[in-house]
């Protein structure tokens, strides 16, 4: 007899039933023999030979993802990935745009029965003004019956250094003074083009839709904004600017497109806040 | 008399004029609709007779040609080649893009480039730049249609949605891991492998040639990664280790040009598990290197990738195209005529070794 490890992958489908996702086998592999009974696997499997040798494939991390991370690989990525979306939410502007530059480093650790916990060590690219953050952090993802948001903490060195505060002023009273309300829509067209005084209202829509993909996020997930579809200014009695907006989003485990809807506030200081219609 | 003449002889001038001004003006920067690249093929074929050819090699579900640009010296022999083929996802546009232009790029370099030369005489390239033309054209319909994904093949009875992933429907591993059996999911891998017209298309083409073939580059977008097979987390190709040096060259061939970070490694490794792919079933075929590009951009823009950056990422993607490329043709070639030097040495010196039996 030997070790035989069965590994049942549960993943939420659109009819919200738990469907297996794939199952995996995994049986030690002497590494002479590794090529063949990988090819073979599939239909040879009770005739692989078996010692105490591990054959060290990717899918190794596939059932851990603990420790040290390859930086490259998708468990270190899809985290890091979290973390831009948690910085667009807190810092994102309509002249503060945040990409994933690189994971230099990544660690994860089991918390009990309660989640995963990542470390990463990120380059994170701010777009508009092409300057790079390196930035330490730690996310969160519980492990539960029902899909919780994960937990982000994370400090950037200078990520607010670049004071974007004039032109969101700017920007912000040209939008309370105008005669009409301000709308877009597809943002990028199919060709990829923004109007350039468009650009803001994709940002915006960049950031709404961050309020979303970090709360929709775990570990198998990769979202990001395929498109504003159509962004609106709703009047309002204050001070407070609102958006509705309706966005694509894009997974690409699954490579699904959803649509969202949002509604943004955005306050004359600066404050961002999310609210659900 | 001579006037007639002149005139006529203006007219003539004026005419290939415009005619050179037409060849040139094809923007290479631009994104172009089915039609258009359609009579992009046949003035590639007009421009360089004897060295492309279009050659028709399948059908689409509705009914129309799939056709790929035959590139390559003759020598009137039979030769190894280069597979790439490019939009196999519909809303992937940047992809076809950068086949027209790897085109465009290899017939120009040859002219001057003697490396390219040899390349073309050794070998034939075969570039199809859209294979999946029933979804690009969908994806050009209107706003609505412009992030469909598979091929428009109707769903089998009891489901309403159209479309097979084709490039989950090779067969290689099918249906096994990556995929779903909802005809309404983006990654439905159809009703059994193979079961595509467009996948039949290239199956069917490569497997009676796949001896000649020494790489096999499929091009998507978006992510910025060159994949390796296996898509399934239990195989691993044999030359797993060749793959990932050459494709790590690659990459660095990539960053070289505009600075841009290519991830290499399986997709179990760096993206997600699949099966069913193209890459895969090339790489069970024989094919050697056998690699998906997904080109720009690491999310920002994903599919909708602005104009202004198609050239640089055909620039980029050039280059670690033809970093794989030239490791397929100097091993294949190169490496002859590496072992016949070697040979001739061997024979001179065992001859010098066993005395003047030649004087």
């Amino acid at each position: 007899m030997f070790p035989l490890w069965l590994r049942l992958y549960l993943s939420r489908d659109k009819s919200r039933t738990l469907r297996p996702k794939s199952l995996r086998v995994w049986k030690p592999i002497p590494a002479q023999h590794r090529s063949f009974c990988s090819h073979f696997l599939h239909y040879f499997l009770s005739h692989c030979p078996q010692n105490e040798v591990f054959s060290e494939e990717e899918g190794a991390e596939d059932v851990m993802a603990t420790g040290e991370l390859n930086p490259n690989h998708y468990p270190a990525q899809r985290a890091a990935k979290v973390v831009q979306h948690y910085l667009t939410t807190r810092y994102g502007s309509p002249y503060r745009l945040f990409g994933l530059q690189r994971v230099h480093s990544g660690n994860a650790e089991d918390v009990g029965d309660s989640g995963r916990k990542y470390q990463l060590e990120i380059a994170v690219h701010e777009i508009i003004s092409n300057t790079t953050q390196k930035c330490s952090a730690e996310v969160f993802f519980p492990h539960g019956q029902k899909q919780e948001s994960p937990q982000v903490q994370a400090s950037c060195e200078e990520l607010l250094n670049i004071s974007t505060k004039a032109q969101e002023e700017a920007l912000y009273q040209q939008y309370k003074m105008n005669q009409t309300l301000i709308s877009a829509q597809n943002l990028p067209d199919s060709h990829g083009h923004i109007e350039p005084d468009t650009k803001p209202l994709w940002h915006l829509g960049i950031v709404a839709s961050s309020f979303i993909m970090l709360k929709e996020s775990n570990e198998n997930t990769l979202y990001n904004m395929a498109q504003v579809a159509n962004i609106t200014q709703l009047a309002t009695e204050n001070d407070q600017l609102k958006f509705d907006c309706h966005t694509l989003l894009h997974d690409m485990v699954s490579q699904v497109n959803t649509h969202n809807y949002e509604l943004l506030d955005a306050l004359e200081n600066g404050r961002k806040s999310k609210l659900f219609p | 008399m001579l006037n007639s003449v002149g005139l006529s002889f203006m007219l003539l001038l004026s005419a290939v004029g415009a005619a050179i001004v037409e060849r040139v003006g094809y923007d290479y920067s631009k994104y172009h609709p089915m039609p258009e690249i359609t009579s992009w093929m046949t003035q590639m074929e007009k421009d360089y007779p004897g060295v492309v050819s279009i050659v028709d090699y399948g059908k689409s579900y509705e009914g129309r040609t799939i056709s790929l640009l035959k590139i390559g010296l003759n020598t009137g022999e039979k030769k190894k080649a280069i597979w790439m083929d490019c939009g196999i996802h519909a809303r992937e546009w940047i992809a076809p893009a950068f086949c027209q232009y790897f085109v465009s790029q290899i017939l120009q370099s040859y002219k001057t480039d003697t490396i390219m030369e040899q390349m073309m005489k050794d070998m034939d390239f075969y570039v199809t730049p859209v294979l999946n033309v029933d979804g690009y054209i969908y994806s050009w319909k209107d706003n609505t249609t412009r992030l469909w994904r598979k091929n428009r093949s109707p769903g089998p009875p009891g489901c309403d949605c159209y479309g097979t992933d084709l490039n989950r429907n090779f067969e290689a591993n099918w249906g096994t891991i990556g995929v779903s059996f909802d005809c309404c999911s983006q990654t439905y891998c159809g009703t059994k492998p193979k079961s595509e017209p467009e996948t039949q298309s290239v199956m069917n083409f490569l497997a009676s040639r796949k001896d000649d073939f020494l790489c096999f580059l499929t091009i998507h977008s978006y992510s910025q990664l060159l994949l390796i097979p296996f898509g399934h987390p239990d195989f691993t190709a044999t030359n797993y280790d060749e793959l990932m040096t050459v494709g790590l060259g690659a990459s660095d061939a990539i960053r070289k040009v505009h600075g841009m970070e290519y991830a290499v490694g399986t997709s179990p490794a760096i993206l997600y598990p699949n099966s069913g792919s193209s890459r895969d079933w090339a790489r069970m075929q024989g094919i050697p290197l056998s690699y998906t590009f997904e080109l720009r951009d690491n999310g920002t823009f994903g599919f909708e990738l602005p104009e202004d950056q198609i050239k640089p990422t055909c620039e980029e993607a050039y280059s670690g195209a033809l970093h794989i490329i030239t490791y397929a043709h100097d091993k294949t070639f190169n490496g002859a005529v590496v072992t016949a030097a070697a040979t001739l040495w061997t024979v001179l010196l065992a001859v010098g070794v066993t005395g003047a039996n030649l004087i």
